[in-house]
């Protein structure tokens, strides 16, 4: 391998000579400079009215660059080619057709009210706020609500087969535990439906030669140059070629960062680096610690466990979660008494039972199972028994209704769950935070824009459950073709971004030698070895609960982490080739900073609130206590070098039309 | 270059033949079409072929009423040329496609799995070699009994229930009859319930029939034409 | 469990590949047969050598990423995909034939990761309902017979994985286009475009040189999602249909 002078940027191998990366410092307040004031129901239109357009016939002249192809990406892709712009995309899949959004099982939802159960925007803008739990704007769930019901009009014009009635009508239910029946699928494939549906209207463009498309290519830095950001460098992923790519926008369209756990639902190859690398140029990161954890997916048989999967919600309508009372209980489950089970849940919430929402049923399956009464290999599960339900619908109606999952359960763990209860654990499932975007959807960097998982804006600090397809598609299809007009209407393209710049020069060299450097360790740890080691320290101590006194272990850990990462990594190949390791090592150096941040923020977040539990802060009922008074804000970081403290940008929270309560299920 | 080929495919459409020509859609449907008309054929002869169990004289009229066919209508032999030329015309584009698709799905995989496993049913993997069995057998059996070229002992013009037995009174000719119509049944059985699906005409509910139809004129072809052999070579005719 | 694994090498598409012996050990059945892969490689990487390339992505089965041929078949002996397939179904002791995705029309790249964006170019042409994002009526203008709506849905399954082409003696893309074709073409949304769809997707596919379907089923046997075979019936029938009236 060349040999090589490690630049500044690589210092992450030495240990930090800053002040300890707890010691951060607050700058000045982050503004949403577009956010629209009046009537909330006015905000949207009145934005889009007072947003500058672009010519059609200059359209074409404008490039924009999309990253990523799921939901919204390819949504975004799709329309903005539909506008005539030109478009260049990227994914790192070899087909822009497999993007994640393709796993989402449950369904979207849409304020359609075809009911008529008594839904409305104002209802869905409403739960979406409040199952946030007050961590979210206000403005933007609004847009999000009212834009929910053209989603589904689209989709449908699409040729998306949701459910249907006898009649020929949409069918909807309801979902996680909401009173109306909002939820519009596709059997247990929503997301997979939809994924095409955007995948197909993107690949159209392509063949009309409206968007160039370039699959199996990662992003790997962002191009700023004065202050806009003006490309991307990226990797081919079969030659390993480093290109850059210039353009008018970038738009980040690529996922959440719950990979940065190693285990989680997300899809093996998703990844933190196009947000990570638009952050460290720039990009405020709000809220990394809001990450969900879903309480039912299937339990890891062992140190081999590569990902997890999960289990439709919908399973909790019916099954019976439950664990044995005496700890270390190790008898089969039909051998344990009724009298000697607990049925945890419905006995602490009577109320809501088995169905309390996501973030609290994580959190107590994760605690009876630290008491030792957890079930399956490791103690790592609780079981979700049918048994009642089977008595008492028949066996043909829980067929029926959970056929497809109990298949999925028994081809994985080879236990018929008609038989045995079914073992459930809590997963990484979404990731609320992300890049920090006004109302436009552009982050701090003018001309980035985040979109879909990829930024913060709409689910506070816990999504519900069928909401992640539909801000998705807001974003790809409605919002962010609205609101990039508006920034390229005010940088008329007179002066086309400078290939030889020093900018961009300065990030392919950085990437080169960050990719050198990894080849050239030579070290005697795999990449997955630190991916898994820096996984299960978040999971432990940023995971579903979290303390301080755990929070600033992992805090000290992690630097060390990075130094050994550094001193020990081992990357085969080399880089002009189809090289799966190195991809892989380039990503955990990004999930080694990541975790960093998450667990700094997971500190100085001294409440608890939706899926970010602080042990320290609960009522006296051992229920989450937010601290309105002092955290009504979303946390904006301003990266300032590996491991060096960075500055927070608090942007206030105003509640006008929802009033903060404090959520009560016991 | 790729909106090019769009637009153009969309707005300028080439006729219907072309259409057909150019895809593997279209050349299975002529060969399909092609296919029946010969299986219709081939009912037709086997049927007229089991006159010879009614002795000489009711298997010559048939000969002799083949030539006559049409008329007064057409003059004599018309028809039999019209049903020749259709053959010949069904035989060529049946083998043309054949041969064509044949040669574009050994292109389509280029290399072999390490790991072999048998594939797909036995009448099915054979269609290719069956069909080739079946077009030499053609020639042989134009040969032997139309033109009668390389019958055995002296070929006796309008006298066929003759020059059937002489055929089947040696053992090469018993022996390449039988095999190409076993090879016939295999090629049907397949064939048929191809053609079906080719043509449309698959789906769930008509599966279970349209494969019993396949199985049921394989069966009663292949039955129908080795009687003729068995027959004479057990003496039931001579 | 302890296994001997016989996998496709190749270092690029233009340098010919062969079949290397790998013995592994301390397999778990409940691993995922990638699982068992990952296993592999973590070896071969710390041994320096290079570690097996293979695709995969979600692990759930969905995203169609993944796919080997497993002593043959693809996608191995369980009708499911390549992810979801787990060790128990194999034996201890068992050598086991990893190959990757073999048809002309989708070259190899590197081990066991093939090209598959021909798929990509057949959707393109014509695998889609033309109708810009806005341009919707309301979703319940059209309703949709639900026998429609659910044979629809039935074909929409398709995950793109390619497993039809790879067990089709003729690398046929029949299985994986009928699926696209008559998933629209069953829709009254998808109507005023059913003639020009199925003539350009069935153009397109037999351009990017896949063979032609000679009926022998193995696409729909070796079909992860189950799309029937039945459907390439009705795909043709598509086609007829458009060649006659569709100009």
């Amino acid at each position: 391998m060349a040999e090589t002078s490690p630049r500044p940027h690589t210092v992450n191998a030495v240990h930090p000579p800053y002040p300890p990366y707890t010691e951060y410092t607050v700058g000045a307040p982050a503004l949403d400079t577009k956010a629209p004031d009046g009537p909330i129901a006015e905000r949207w239109n009145r934005r889009r009215f007072e947003a500058k357009l672009v010519n059609p016939a200059n359209r074409r002249k404008h490039t924009v660059i999309v990253v990523g192809t799921g939901l919204a990406g390819g949504a975004a892709g799709a329309t903005l080619a539909e506008q005539g712009y030109h478009v260049v995309q990227f994914c790192y899949q070899d087909s822009p057709r497999r993007a994640h959004s393709i796993a989402a099982q449950g369904g979207i939802n849409a304020a359609k009210n075809y009911r008529n159960d008594g839904d409305s925007v104002q209802r869905l803008f409403y739960d979406t706020v409040k199952g946030g739990d007050f961590r979210a704007r206000e403005s933007n769930v609004h847009r999000l609500a009212e834009v929910s019901v053209e989603i589904i009009d689209q989709c449908v014009a699409q040729g998306v087969p949701f459910a249907r009635e006898y009649g020929g009508l949409l069918d909807t239910r309801s979902f996680g535990g909401v009173q109306v029946s909002r939820t519009f699928y596709a059997r247990g494939q929503t997301g997979q439906q939809l994924l095409l549906g955007a995948y197909q209207a993107l690949s159209r463009q392509i063949a009309a030669g409206a968007v160039e498309m370039h699959a199996r290519t990662e992003m790997l830095d962002l191009i700023v140059i004065d202050g806009r950001a003006r490309g991307i460098v990226a990797r081919d992923l079969i030659t390993g070629e480093i290109s850059t790519h210039l353009a008018d926008a970038v738009v980040l369209a690529s996922g959440g960062y719950g990979n940065v756990f190693y285990l989680s639902t997300n899809a093996k190859n998703s990844n933190a680096t196009a947000v990570w690398r638009a952050h460290r140029r720039g990009a405020q990161f709000a809220n990394p610690c809001f990450t969900q954890i879903h309480p039912t997916c299937i339990p890891r048989s062992g140190d081999h466990q590569s990902k997890l999967t999960l289990m439709s919600e919908s399973l909790r309508n019916d099954g019976r979660i439950w664990v044995p009372r005496a700890r270390g209980d190790r008898r089969p489950p039909a051998e344990i008494p009724e009298d000697e089970r607990d049925y945890y849940l419905e006995r602490t919430y009577p109320a809501f039972g088995n169905l309390v929402p996501r973030d609290i049923a994580s959190r107590a399956a994760k605690n009876v199972c630290d008491e030792g009464r957890g079930v399956g290999p490791g103690g790592q599960g609780v079981y979700l028994d049918f048994a009642d339900a089977i008595a008492r619908l028949g066996r043909r109606a829980v067929e029926e209704k959970y056929g497809n999952l109990f298949e999925m359960y028994e081809r994985i763990t080879a236990e018929n769950p008609y038989e045995v209860p079914m073992r459930i654990y809590p997963a990484i499932h979404y990731t609320m935070g992300g890049l920090w975007v006004d109302y436009d959807l552009q982050t701090t960097v003018p001309g980035l824009f985040a979109i879909g998982e990829a930024n913060f804006s709409d689910h506070g600090a816990n999504r519900l459950g069928a909401s992640a397809l539909m801000q998705g598609l807001a974003d790809g299809y409605f919002v962010l073709p609205s609101t990039i007009n508006d920034y390229l209407a005010r940088h008329p393209r007179h002066e086309p971004a400078d290939a030889s710049h020093p900018a961009v020069e300065e990030a392919v060299a950085d990437t080169e030698d960050r990719l050198r450097l990894l080849l050239a360790v030579d070290g005697d740890r795999t990449p997955d070895s630190f991916h898994k080691e820096i996984g299960e320290l978040l999971w432990e101590h940023c995971g579903m609960a979290r303390t301080e006194e755990g929070l600033r272990k992992a805090l000290d850990r992690i630097p060390r982490i990075r130094e050994e990462f550094w001193r020990r990594i081992k990357v085969p190949g080399t880089g002009e080739q189809l090289n799966q390791a190195l991809e892989k090592a380039n990503r955990v150096v990004d999930y080694l900073e990541l975790a960093e941040l998450m667990c700094l923020d997971a500190l100085h977040r001294a409440e608890s609130c939706g899926g970010h539990f602080r042990e320290e802060s609960q009522t006296g009922a051992g229920e989450a206590a937010r601290r309105d008074e002092t955290f009504a804000y979303a946390a904006a970081w301003e990266f300032t070098g590996t491991g060096n403290p960075p500055v927070l940008h608090k942007e206030d929270l105003v509640f006008e039309y929802v009033h903060p309560t404090q959520r009560s299920y016991a | 270059m790729l909106s090019m080929a769009l637009a153009t495919r969309t707005d300028r459409r080439p006729s219907l033949t072309r259409t057909l020509w150019a895809s593997t859609i279209g050349k299975k449907t002529v060969m399909a079409l092609t296919g029946l008309i010969m299986l219709g054929y081939l009912v037709a002869h086997m049927y007229g072929n089991l006159k010879i169990f009614f002795g000489p004289d009711s298997f010559n009229d048939y000969g002799h009423w083949l030539r006559v066919m049409g008329e007064p209508l057409l003059h004599e032999k018309w028809g039999l040329w019209i049903v020749r030329v259709v053959l010949v015309v069904a035989v060529v584009l049946h083998g043309v496609c054949a041969y064509q698709l044949s040669r574009r799905d050994l292109a389509a995989r280029p290399s072999r799995y390490v790991h072999k496993r048998p594939r797909a049913s036995y009448a099915t993997r054979t269609m290719r070699w069956g069909g080739v069995i079946l077009a030499l057998f053609i020639v042989w059996h134009v040969l032997d009994l139309t033109t009668g070229t390389v019958h055995p002992g002296g070929f006796q013009p309008g006298r066929p229930y003759q020059n059937v037995v002489d055929t089947f009174s040696t053992w090469y000719g018993n022996v390449v009859y039988i095999v190409a119509m076993l090879a016939l049944g295999l090629h049907v059985r397949h064939g048929f319930w191809s053609a079906a699906q080719t043509l449309g005409a698959g789906s769930a509910t008509r599966d279970r029939l349209l494969r019993t139809t396949a199985d049921l004129l394989a069966l009663v072809l292949t039955a129908g034409f080795i009687a003729v052999p068995v027959a004479v070579m057990t003496g039931v005719v001579s | 469990m302890r296994l001997t694994l016989r996998v496709w090498r190749q270092p690029d598409p233009d340098t010919p590949g062969a079949m290397v012996t790998y013995g592994i050990d301390g397999i778990s059945e409940d691993m995922s047969f990638l699982e068992m892969l990952d296993t592999l490689n973590e070896e071969l990487i710390l041994k320096g050598e290079e570690p097996v390339a293979f695709d995969h992505d979600c692990r759930e089965g969905i995203c169609g990423a993944c796919g080997v041929v497993i002593d043959g078949e693809a996608h191995g002996p369980e009708r499911t995909t390549t992810c979801q397939l787990h060790m128990r179904h194999f034996e201890d002791g068992a050598t086991i034939d990893v190959e990757p995705w073999r048809a002309g029309a989708f070259p190899v790249v590197k081990d066991l990761v093939v090209d598959r964006s021909a798929f990509d170019r057949i959707i393109g042409s014509g695998g889609y309902i033309t109708v810009p994002t806005g341009a919707a009526p309301e979703a319940h203008a059209t309703p949709v017979p639900k026998p429609a709506a659910d044979l629809a849905f039935e074909h929409a399954e398709c995950i793109g994985c390619g497993a039809c082409v790879a067990a089709c003696p003729n690398g046929s893309a029949m299985l994986f286009t009928s699926a696209k074709v008559n998933h629209l073409g069953v829709l009254p949304q998808g109507a005023p475009e059913r003639e020009t769809r199925v003539l350009d997707m069935v153009a397109t596919m037999d351009e990017e040189g896949f063979g032609g379907c000679t009926l022998a089923g193995e696409c729909a046997t070796a079909c992860p999602k189950g799309i029937p075979l039945q459907s390439i019936s009705m795909m043709n029938r598509e086609f007829l249909r458009a060649t006659v009236r569709g100009r």
